[in-house]
């Protein structure tokens, strides 16, 4: 039972995966982007992580996907990716790149997949687990991303100013 | 109870298929979200070793990858729309301008 939801799930991921790169329009990638980042939300839930699958949700698909389809309806790319290919022979090295990344971690699967596991399965993905790490062993990386997203608020603001 | 070499595995692809994406497409747009798909296979993974071992660090881990992803959108996004301005096309071959 687990097993089919999980191979359902996956093979929604990978097809909308697949989706985002083949499709020409980057309107049809966005949304198949938010297919792809709902079913691994749903990943989350079945490893036990429920506060994540929230997050995941609420900052991906609805924060940082509004942002790329404002982008998309601001930029109005229609016409791009249509004309010849001038650096095709480029592009020609990304099936062998992707393919041997990939055989590299099922090596690494084959070779250690069967190994026992070394602690006690199942972590609890609460929000008090969470928060109680993050504001004990993490607090200072979590102190750093309040710098980081505020830096990162200040250089947009930046760029996005008109030159007067 | 599914087996966390099958997310790896799931993972990996979503990986490959990120990268296969960052080299294949000429829109910075759809090469971004190539790079949120990679993110989110990293993502993954540090959750399936999470529960293998169980301990929830590997989520404390995925909370601030997905706070860099949010800032490293929103520069990426300014500067793609920035370089628009410019240069009134979208495609990641004329963007030497970056080069200094």
């Amino acid at each position: 039972m687990a097993l089919a939801a999980f191979a359902l799930i996956a093979l929604i991921a990978l097809g909308s995966a697949l989706g985002l790169v083949v499709k020409r329009n980057p309107i049809h990638g966005a949304l198949f982007l938010v297919v792809n980042l709902g079913s691994i939300a749903a990943l989350y839930l079945t490893l036990g992580a429920e506060f994540l699958a929230a997050v995941q949700v609420i900052v991906y698909a609805g924060a940082i996907m509004v942002l790329f389809i404002f982008a998309i309806m601001v930029l109005i790319p229609g016409k791009d990716e249509t004309g010849p290919d001038p650096r095709r022979a480029l592009r020609l090295w990304a099936l062998p790149v992707g393919g041997v990344l990939f055989l590299q971690v099922v090596v690494l699967l084959v070779l250690f997949g069967g190994k026992p596991p070394a602690g006690e399965p199942g972590a609890s993905g609460s929000v008090e687990t969470v928060g109680r790490l993050l504001f004990t062993d993490y607090l200072f990386p979590f102190e750093l991303t309040s710098v980081l997203l505020l830096a990162a608020m200040v250089g947009v603001l930046l760029l996005a100013r008109r030159r007067a | 109870m599914v087996p966390e070499s099958y997310y790896l595995g799931l993972s990996a692809a979503l990986f490959a298929i990120g990268v296969v994406g960052v080299i294949v497409r000429r829109n910075p747009l759809v090469i971004f979200m190539s790079i949120e798909l990679m993110l989110n296979a990293a993502n993954l993974a540090f959750v399936a070793f999470g529960h293998r071992l169980g301990s929830p660090d590997g989520q404390v881990l995925v909370f601030f990858v997905l706070a860099v992803a949010a800032a490293e959108v929103a520069v990426g996004l300014a500067i793609i729309v920035a370089i628009f301005r410019l240069r009134r096309r979208l495609s990641v071959d004329d963007l030497s301008v970056m080069r200094w």
